[in-house]
């Protein structure tokens, strides 16, 4: 007990008196949260727009103040030609044009058809997919209120609720990726690094010239990660609550449990690496490379799995955050208990017996 | 002093194709100070990582204290204490931090064997809360000695513990070694510096994984089989080439600020040496007999090899 409490005194000091590993350990999660709460939204707000309308009338202004009202864009110019169109898109500051034929009301109330033109910028393909069904949803809506008096003809109007998250809030998403992330990328690349960082130093020799057994090693290099990281964990989960609104529907202590299990699932996975990399470059190569982009790419923090060919779905299913990313959705957002996350957990709890086993048996008592 | 501490037994060790280590066998007494001299690339640190059981021999089998170094590792941990070639203490904890977890992780209190390091500790003890990487290198060297002392090893292994250190400071770190002989612990150091090697009690002239020679620094140099001039002109660097060409001399090489001309007894005189040198056009030249040295019995060996 003496021994493992001035093990870990000695890995705090470590931690402590290097401003890098600081850096990493706590302004790393609150950048990344930040930066993707703030920068990388796939919401749209102020979008910028042009029109061009040809009759000027008033339903094309009307539904023109529909759109501008709606808070999702900012009008940028009035056209005054179709020739501007190329133009105002070659800036590029505008996304999407807003056509409307001569004569829209007369035709409108003549033929009861009118048309509008709506010209997107899909350089880049999502943004313009969005802002071209907002429009269209705003523009429907409006051709709905005009026909307050139904028309003999039949028709279904679809009442849609987007279920857990009414507003599409982008946060809703990357609060539990970007905990997963950031677990992952404290506790697996700090405990690699620092046991590699033993061996580098030749600090690794003295101790394995002693009577200290693997585990005393590794529970006294991992013990203060665990700390550390279940802190930035709850820091996370604080800054999701109550600067971005992320509500927690389900159980605290189940949350903060399955937070535990995975910090532990991503130490293990660290000690795993360390136990291969023989200095501390490799290791933070390895990290990065098997962990970080994988679980970026391949967690379902950005990209659906669902649409993801039926290779890359398998190699997600091997991917520590997905199952972490899943229960905390169904934690935080729909509330639900263990009864509908234990298979998750269960393959969490998997893992983390498969590497720690796995580290055990390949940690070296010697050099070799 | 004739119990044996440490057995080496035909212990060869290879890497890859280069082989590190070939079938070497010395026998080192309890509470003897035993040197492992020899130029780098040796075989001193292989040597010394499988004394302390961090690498396997590939054949062969050395015991410390009765213990197999392969089958009782964990035992052998228990008993020894070994300060790597290179620092090996944490930089960036202060002297005292460093010195209480070695004692800890030895399940020991640096009090406990406080009298061991005593003499050693006290000359840093000024110091001990600046980091250990601020040390200057005689000090470090006091502190991973301090370390290595910590849990009262029975024998300690200390890899080229002087390599990088002052004058002054590597002497007076030998004068700390004889202290520790004292206290009965057996110590076995290798270093490259030849002039270390008359501090032991014996030594072992490495080269190239072997062992050329096993005795008391006195020894080997009564063995020497030659006669040593010093000789220094005012033209010190065509001088090695001229001597060179003295078809009786055996060896001549530079040694500090002389040339060391080896010849047997009776073959050479002093007269037609200093001729010859001032035929080839040297000057003020001094001419001195000198008594042989372990450097230049191991040029010796070398040669005969």
């Amino acid at each position: 007990m003496q021994l493992f409490r001035s093990f870990v005194k000695k890995e705090f000091y470590h931690i402590f008196r290097d401003v890098r590993t600081l850096l990493i350990l706590f302004g790393l999660p609150i950048a990344l949260i930040l930066i993707f709460g703030y920068v990388v939204t796939s919401e749209i707000k102020n979008a910028k727009i042009a029109i061009l309308d040809h009759s000027k009338d008033k339903i094309t202004t009307e539904i023109t103040n529909k759109i501008l009202s709606s808070g999702y864009f900012i009008l940028s110019e009035n056209l005054k030609s179709a020739k501007q169109i190329e133009e105002v898109f070659r800036q590029g500051e505008v996304r999407e044009v807003i056509i409307f034929e001569p004569e829209f009301s007369k035709n409108l109330s003549k033929t009861g058809q009118a048309n509008v033109q709506i010209i997107t910028d899909a350089s880049d393909a999502n943004t313009a997919n969005l802002i071209l069904n907002y429009t269209r949803a705003i523009i429907q809506d409006y051709s709905m209120s005009l026909n307050k008096i139904p028309a003999q003809s039949i028709k279904i109007i679809p009442q849609t609720r987007m279920l857990y998250n009414e507003e599409l809030k982008g946060v809703y998403m990357f609060v539990p990726g970007t905990m997963a992330l950031i677990l992952l990328l404290v506790s697996a690349m700090m405990t690699s690094i620092s046991i590699a960082r033993e061996k580098e130093m030749g600090t690794m020799e003295v101790m394995l010239v002693s009577p200290l057994k693997p585990l005393q090693i590794i529970l006294g290099k991992v013990t203060p990660y665990f700390v550390l990281s279940f802190i930035n964990a709850v820091t996370i989960l604080l800054l999701g609550v109550f600067v971005f609104g992320m509500p927690v529907k389900g159980s605290l202590i189940l949350l903060l449990g399955e937070s535990m299990l995975f910090i532990l699932l991503s130490l293990s996975l660290g000690i795993l690496i360390s136990t291969v990399s023989p200095n501390q470059q490799v290791a933070m190569f390895i990290s990065m490379m098997a962990l970080m982009l994988p679980t970026i790419l391949l967690s379902g923090f950005i990209f659906p799995i669902e649409n993801m060919p039926p290779l890359l779905q398998w190699i997600s299913h091997i991917m520590p955050a997905r199952w972490f990313i899943t229960v905390l959705k169904n934690v935080m957002l729909k509330g639900t208990g263990l009864l509908f996350v234990w298979k998750e957990s269960l393959i969490m709890i998997g893992m983390t017996v498969i590497f720690i086993s796995m580290s055990v048996r390949k940690f070296k008592v010697r050099l070799e | 002093m004739n119990e044996l501490s440490v057995i080496i037994n035909e212990v060869s060790r290879h890497y890859n194709k280069v082989i590190a280590l070939d079938k070497i066998s010395v026998s080192i007494k309890k509470g003897e100070i035993f040197g492992f001299i020899g130029p780098d690339g040796a075989g001193k640190t292989s040597l010394f990582r499988i004394l302390t059981t961090l690498l396997f021999p590939h054949t062969g089998y050395i015991t410390i204290e009765g213990l197999d170094v392969v089958k009782d590792f964990k035992k052998i941990r228990n008993i020894i204490g070994y300060m790597p070639g290179s620092f090996s203490l944490y930089q960036d904890l202060s002297v005292e931090e460093n010195l209480n977890f070695f004692a800890s992780i030895f399940n020991t209190t640096p009090e406990q064997n406080y009298h061991l390091i005593k003499d050693i500790y006290q000359q840093i003890e000024p110091f001990k809360n600046r980091p250990a990487g601020k040390l200057s290198g005689g000090m470090k060297q006091k502190l991973a000695l301090s370390c290595a002392l910590i849990h009262k090893p029975e024998v300690l292994f200390l890899d080229e513990p002087t390599t990088g250190v002052d004058a002054v400071s590597r002497k007076e770190f030998w004068e700390m070694l004889k202290n520790l002989q004292n206290f009965g612990i057996s110590i076995i150091v290798s270093t490259p510096y030849m002039d270390e090697a008359s501090l032991c009690d014996r030594v072992a002239l490495m080269e190239d994984g072997r062992i050329m020679e096993i005795e008391s620094p006195q020894n080997i140099q009564a063995k020497y089989p030659y006669l040593i001039a010093a000789i220094r002109s005012n033209n010190m660097y065509d001088i090695i080439s001229d001597l060179q060409e003295i078809p009786k001399a055996t060896s001549a090489f530079r040694f500090g600020d002389n040339i060391h001309l080896s010849y047997k007894k009776g073959e050479l005189h002093k007269d037609e040496i200093v001729n010859f040198l001032e035929n080839k056009g040297h000057k003020n030249i001094s001419f001195d007999m000198v008594e042989a040295d372990i450097e230049d019995c191991f040029m010796e060996l070398m040669n005969k090899n």
